[in-house]
């Protein structure tokens, strides 16, 4: 049931401090909207990261070949380290905890790439069949490397969707021949990948044929493993373990950090997002904060308003009107006013994101607001909006009748 | 319907207290029509506020139709103020934002009457102070003596047993004075108990009984 009479107070009320209203109800109004923009802002910068994220699999870790750094066992320091298929094997037979593991044999320089009469330079990959997923490459149409391409030494590519494009525009691409530097490859399959365009410039061969056909031995330049659904802990574990295995096939300082290097990219995510943790906590203080400075305006209104209106407050107490009633009255003005302020500053926070929803930079993309947000701030809306009213509502409850009346 | 007993009021000021009733004991019947009278000083607004029950007493007992008004709640208060007592002030205090048929009205919404009755009998108690036409208007669109028979029209709306007005026409010219002391006359035929403070003579002539006050003291009921 709407009571008339209660809108009808808090109306009047208002209509007699039409300007001091309006001034704190900006200030409830721009706590609100900075919440939210804030918010909002703070939701795009954690998309923009994990969209950087979603290049690769995040629970994974990058070994590089790097140089001693500490005499070993007799042998000097400075010395390059090497991987080959020896390491390969070793850690996918030794780690049953490794969900996909890949080397990678990379074709020396950006090779010439022939289709028909158009010749580009694209840049070719040897790879196992566990670098799509660490890679996390989404197949458009055919099929990745298999292992049997790897037995058979086959001459067969996978190639980016910006190849494809390049190399084929709209001709069917799956199943043609292109040459690759002088040596004939069959494409069997297309991929895209969200870590940019140049991730889908990229040729990947079986690692066996790049071995073969660039004279590579059994040479692999880099090693990479996901971990699956291991977490932080374990993946740190693991780190440290395929380290210390990698010092004993490869005769060095297990305490060397610099001859091989493993890069955790499950710590950067959570470091990062650790961060991000401590960014949204910044927010919510800023904004809280906003709202904070806001309410104690209205309060300060309401106090004036109840000192104004003493006189009032002391004739209805005279012909009845209890204290639950007058603190009633003050309350709901004081809610009335900041539900409306912040519903408007709620309002243009969320138009300015919507605004700004296209932006798409390196850190920064999509910011958005989602219920959980917007009910929040309502909540904070309401309690503060109650607790704004509290102390005017209960210093208009105190007023002595008597001397309210005598006042002017 | 008042009995006031050994009733003493002291006001506490920074530096010393002020004993400004010394002991009152009143019985005032129903249907009764007083006037108290005295000095400037003398205590009779003190008094009045005590048994408007908007101010409290030290010491005594107040009985306010058979019941006991002492160390009640402010709900409480406001309740019997609202359902037993009618108070009107020198001074009118009406709302200035509100029309004189709101004025009126607001008693009964503290006694949560819906809002079509109020409006209905709102017109109906300015009718019998003879206001029906100024019933949109508001205070400062009328004289003092008309303003004082809002007032009383809102005094009498929540159809109380006591009417307690302190110098009602103490701000009134003599002949819109005497249109309000008519006024209370009828409401006091009607059998609801009038007490009225005044300085003038001509009021108090017109009441049944006469109290004077001096120095917080009854000199004569
Ligand atoms: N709130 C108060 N605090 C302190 N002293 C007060 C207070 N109210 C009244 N007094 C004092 O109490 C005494 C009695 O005051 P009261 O208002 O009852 O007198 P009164 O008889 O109504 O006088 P008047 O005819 O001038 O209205 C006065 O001396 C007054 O100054
Ligand atoms: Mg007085």
């Amino acid at each position: 049931m709407i009571d008339v009479d209660k809108w009808q107070e808090i109306f009047t009320s208002i209509r007699r401090h039409k300007l001091r209203t309006a001034l704190t109800a900006f200030g409830v109004a721009w706590g609100i909207f900075m919440l939210v923009a804030l918010l909002g802002m703070g939701q795009g910068l954690q998309n923009g990261i994990e969209h950087d994220f979603r290049d690769d699999a995040i629970n994974s870790l990058w070994i590089r070949a790097g140089k001693t750094s500490m005499p070993y066992k007799g042998l000097k320091e400075g010395r390059n380290i090497q991987f080959d298929n020896s390491d390969y094997d070793l850690l996918r037979d030794q780690f049953p905890e490794i969900d996909e593991i890949s080397g990678r044999f990379y074709v020396s320089g950006s090779q010439t790439v022939t289709y028909k009469d158009k010749n580009m330079s694209f840049s070719t990959r040897g790879v196992h069949p566990g670098h799509q997923t660490i890679e996390n490459s989404v197949m458009l149409e055919g099929r990745y490397i298999l292992d049997k391409d790897l037995d058979a030494f086959s001459k067969v590519a996978v190639i980016g969707k910006i190849v494809r494009d390049d190399l084929f525009g709209k001709e069917e691409s799956l199943g043609k021949q292109i040459n690759i530097g002088g040596t004939i490859y069959k494409v069997v399959g297309v991929f895209k990948d969200s870590g940019g365009d140049d991730e889908m410039r990229n040729i990947f061969i079986p690692v066996t044929t790049a071995q073969k056909v660039y004279s590579g031995g059994t040479q692999l330049h880099q090693l990479m493993v996901s971990g699956g659904n291991l977490g932080l802990r374990e993946m740190q574990v693991l780190e440290s373990k395929i380290h210390n295995t990698l010092a004993r096939n490869k005769n060095f300082d297990p305490s060397d950090e610099r001859a091989v290097r493993i890069f955790n990219l499950a710590e950067e995510f959570q470091q990062i997002m650790g961060l991000m943790g401590a960014i949204r906590g910044l927010t919510w203080l800023v904004g809280i904060f906003s709202i904070l400075a806001g309410v104690i305006g209205i309060s300060n209104i309401m106090l004036i308003i109840v000192k104004d209106r003493t006189k009032e407050i002391g004739i209805r107490k005279a012909i009845g009107a209890t204290p639950g009633s007058i603190v009633n009255m003050i309350m709901q003005e004081s809610i009335f006013i900041t539900s409306v302020a912040g519903y408007i500053g709620l309002l243009l926070g969320i138009g300015l994101i919507y605004a700004a929803s296209g932006v798409e930079s390196e850190y920064f993309r999509n910011p958005q607001v989602n219920l959980g947000m917007v009910i929040i701030a309502l909540l904070v809306l309401i309690i503060t909006g109650t607790l704004a009213g509290l102390i005017p509502a209960i210093q208009a409850a105190r007023i002595n009748p008597v001397e309210a009346i005598k006042s002017d | 319907m008042i009995q006031l007993k050994a009733i003493h009021k002291s006001y506490q000021t920074d530096y010393n207290s002020l004993h400004v009733l010394k002991g009152i004991d009143i019985d005032i019947k129903e249907g009764d029509f007083v006037s108290i009278m005295g000095s400037s000083g003398s205590g009779k607004s003190t008094m009045l506020n005590i048994l408007g029950i908007l101010d409290k007493y030290d010491e005594g007992e107040y009985f306010l139709d058979g019941h006991l008004i002492k160390n009640l709640s402010q709900k409480q208060e406001a309740h019997y103020r609202n359902h037993l007592l009618g108070f009107v002030f020198q001074s009118f205090n009406l709302l200035a934002f509100k029309t004189a048929k709101e004025n009126v009205a607001l008693p009964l919404y503290y006694q949560k009457v819906d809002r079509k009755e109020r409006q209905e009998l709102a017109l109906e108690y300015l009718d019998q102070v003879g206001l029906l036409d100024w019933a949109d208007h508001y205070p400062n669109q009328m004289s003092g003596g008309q303003q004082q028979r809002v007032a009383i029209a809102r005094s009498l709306i929540s159809k109380p047993k006591v009417i307690l007005a302190d110098e009602p026409t103490g701000a009134l010219d003599s002949k819109t004075s005497e249109d309000v002391m008519n006024i209370f006359k009828k409401v006091n035929k009607q059998g609801i108990t009038v007490l009225i403070v005044t300085h003038e003579d001509e009021i108090s002539r017109m009441t049944n009984r006469v109290i004077r006050l001096r120095d917080g003291i009854i000199e004569s009921s």
